[in-house]
């Protein structure tokens, strides 16, 4: 047989039928499901009054929504709380096999709480009204975003029509230096092809030093893959795989383990395979890295500076330049090190898992939050990561140095609830977007690994966290 | 969904490239739990000067004269021209209901982000691929001709400039016969429901753990 990707192998072991036009409906395994982008799609199935197909494969939480603090006080804006109600309703009236309601101990950010709970298996088909599904890829599973209508499909069908996407090799060789994390890796490689560099592609991320990552750093560079315009981002299976995966809720047990991990073990692509793109770098050149502007690929080394537009001679790029650096507050020329931040963000899909928590904590542990930083929070992934964290004693470290401690959720990821920036706030996320806007309206994003945004914290600027 | 064949519309142009979902809808509206009424919420953070809350009255809010969709000759626009990766970011559907909602059938751009360009599709909004020269050219032919209206033929797959200029597009032809058809996708695929069953038997045998 041909040698195949293990991108071909995920496709062709869920394409149910195809049309003459190369349309494949595509068979889903694990439908994730959150209150945001749920509520048209189930009724859209009322109204067409048709049934789920099958619910057993849909695992749901409410995260966009909900507060971070006070949670005896239940959600105060009424629009949020009637979206996470119509969720709750939708959960009571359809079933689920697995549904973590806010206040719940394990709920938490969707894309953090499917693996964690062994939802998402090596092999499957994960989709989620979220773009941020291409996480799950991180499992060598096929997991992608989409949309509302799509949610609608899946529920009602358990399929999908789709069209094979092109393949990319993603290739980080050699080992990453101290202090340097997964977040760089991602945030250098859509520095280097651009917010669209993937786009129509599923991008398969290799070499020793992603090898070399943990489950949890996997995961956070697949969470970024459709950063760089891939819907899908995914790393074969290996040992660390299996052992994330071994003892989960939701992960299979006696025989059928064993039966699992033998096929799981074939997940990776076959020697020889072609894919349609290959990208290389060295992990040794990467440093930590920190976006200066307004799309993720607007990113440097924390020893650079920001860009010059004048030097710049494509209209069209010169004049985005400008414009991300003037929504940024930011001069042309200025190093990186010397811009100050207003707020602290560490929490999101991207980087709320434990590991990251421990790295952060690492650094700001025996140290205090820089007294020109007017609000500094941690928001772990999921209420299981924040009880992890609480048993190793990390909340104490957070809270000593001057953290906020918070209720686990997407919180200022996309500022749906109470935690935002006011327009003209700067702030030092480990979030996944610095669109304009998105950390609330006027907000000034810039997007770094948790290591970076504790050292920015405890400075007040950017510093190289390899210096502290 | 609404059948889409021919459009024939004013077209206005966003000179920008990378316009992400936060930029189309912030998500602030995104609480709605309904599928219609973003229109007056299209593109809010670059229309209006304040800054604006689910359940505001549009007519007391300060619109941006420098925008252009606030320009009074773009009124009625039916056709957004666009620039490269239009679309990026979320997987938000309320993207496409906004545009649609404001009164967009089809954009035209050199490129899309994935996820928008699909959920475009199933909501009967017709994202055109056009090279970028002829976006090029149609941005400054726009800017420079008010009342410009352009012709989308999906029948023909064809862009037609006021000038008699054509330019051709392609469409897979599954997407193109759904829209052309105004089919239900959903009712679709349940006509192959005994080979889903299969595949599904097939799978429940080979890889049990899949289904405990
Ligand atoms: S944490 Fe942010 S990116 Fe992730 S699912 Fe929530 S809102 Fe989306």
């Amino acid at each position: 047989m041909q040698p195949q990707t293990l991108y071909d192998k995920l496709w062709s072991s869920h394409v149910v039928r195809e049309e003459a036009d190369g349309t494949a409906l595509i068979y889903i395994d694990r439908h994730l499901v959150h209150e945001v982008t749920s509520p048209q799609a189930f009724e859209g199935l009322k109204l067409a009054g048709r049934k789920p197909w099958r619910i057993d494969s849909v695992v749901a939480t409410a995260d966009h929504n909900t507060p971070t603090k006070d949670w005896d006080q239940g959600i105060r804006d009424p629009i949020s709380r009637l979206q996470v109600e119509t969720l709750d309703a939708n959960i009571r009236e359809f079933g689920a096999k697995a549904y973590f309601p806010f206040l719940d101990g394990r709920q938490g950010i969707v894309h953090v709480i499917g693996p964690e709970q062994g939802a998402t298996l090596p092999g499957m088909t994960v989709v989620c009204g979220d773009s941020h599904t291409s996480t799950h890829g991180a499992f060598a599973a096929l997991a992608f975003g989409i949309g509302t209508s799509e949610v609608e499909h899946v529920l009602a069908t358990q399929c999908l029509n789709m069209k094979k996407a092109k393949s990319m090799a993603v290739q980080v060789d050699g080992v990453l230096g101290k202090g340097v994390t997964a977040k760089d890796i991602v945030l250098a490689v859509i520095g280097r092809i651009g917010t669209a560099g993937g786009t129509g592609y599923a991008i398969e991320f290799g070499g020793a030093a992603i090898r070399g990552l943990s489950m949890e750093g996997r995961m956070t560079l697949c969470n970024m893959a459709i950063e760089a315009g891939a819907r899908a981002g995914m790393v074969a299976v290996d040992d660390k795989t299996i052992e994330y995966l071994r003892g989960r809720t939701f992960s299979p047990k006696g025989d059928l383990w064993d039966r699992a991990v033998a096929h799981w073990r074939t997940l990776r692509t076959d020697e020889g395979a072609q894919y349609d793109k290959v990208v290389q770098l060295r992990a040794e050149d990467i440093m930590p890295q920190v976006t200066w502007g307004t799309s993720p690929e607007m990113v440097d080394s924390v020893l650079a500076s920001t860009p010059d537009p004048q030097k710049i001679d494509d209209p069209v790029r010169r004049q985005s330049v400008e414009r991300a650096l003037q929504y940024m507050g930011l001069q042309a020329n200025m190093p990186i090190t010397s811009i100050r931040i207003d707020k602290v963000f560490i929490g999101s899909c991207t980087n709320s898992r434990i590991e990251d928590l421990r790295a952060a904590a690492d650094v700001v542990k025996g140290r205090r939050v820089a007294a020109s930083v007017k609000l500094a929070m941690v928001v772990p992934g999921s209420g299981l990561v924040k009880r992890q964290a609480e048993s190793e004693g990390l909340d104490r470290v957070f809270r000593e140095a001057g953290f906020e401690w918070r209720e686990p959720g997407c919180s200022m990821c996309l500022a749906m609830n109470d935690d935002r920036l006011e327009a003209g706030e700067r702030c030092a996320s480990t979030s996944n977007r610095n669109f304009e806007g998105r950390q609330g309206a006027g907000g000034r994003t810039h997007l770094v690994s948790p290591a970076m945004a504790a050292a920015a914290a405890i400075a007040g600027r950017f510093v190289d966290v390899r210096q502290l | 969904m609404e059948k889409f064949t021919i459009l024939q519309g004013l077209a206005a142009p966003l000179d920008r490239p990378n316009v992400d979902t936060d930029a189309i809808i912030p998500k602030q509206f995104l609480k709605s739990i309904k599928r219609s009424g973003f229109g007056p919420n299209l593109f809010d953070e670059w229309r209006y000067m304040d800054h604006g809350e689910p359940g505001m009255d549009p007519a007391t809010r300060v619109p941006n004269p420098n925008f252009v969709l606030n320009q009074p000759r773009y009124r009625g626009a039916k056709i957004l021209l666009a620039r490269e990766n239009f679309g990026c970011g979320s997987s938000r559907e309320h993207a496409p209901w906004a545009l649609m909602d404001f009164g967009f059938r089809a954009v035209i751009a050199p490129s899309y982000a994935d996820i928008f360009f699909n959920n475009s599709f199933k909501n009967g909004l017709l994202p055109v691929i056009l090279p970028a020269g002829v976006v090029d050219r149609l941005f400054l032919e726009v800017e420079a001709t008010p009342g410009y209206q352009i012709t989308v033929d999906l029948v023909a797959q064809k862009v037609a400039a006021p000038g008699g200029q054509t330019f051709d597009f392609t469409v897979d032809a599954f997407r193109r016969h759904c829209l052309l058809e105004g089919l239900d996708e959903i009712g679709l695929t349940l006509k192959h429901a005994d080979v889903i069953r299969e595949y599904e038997d097939r799978r429940k045998a080979t890889q049990p753990w899949l289904y405990v």
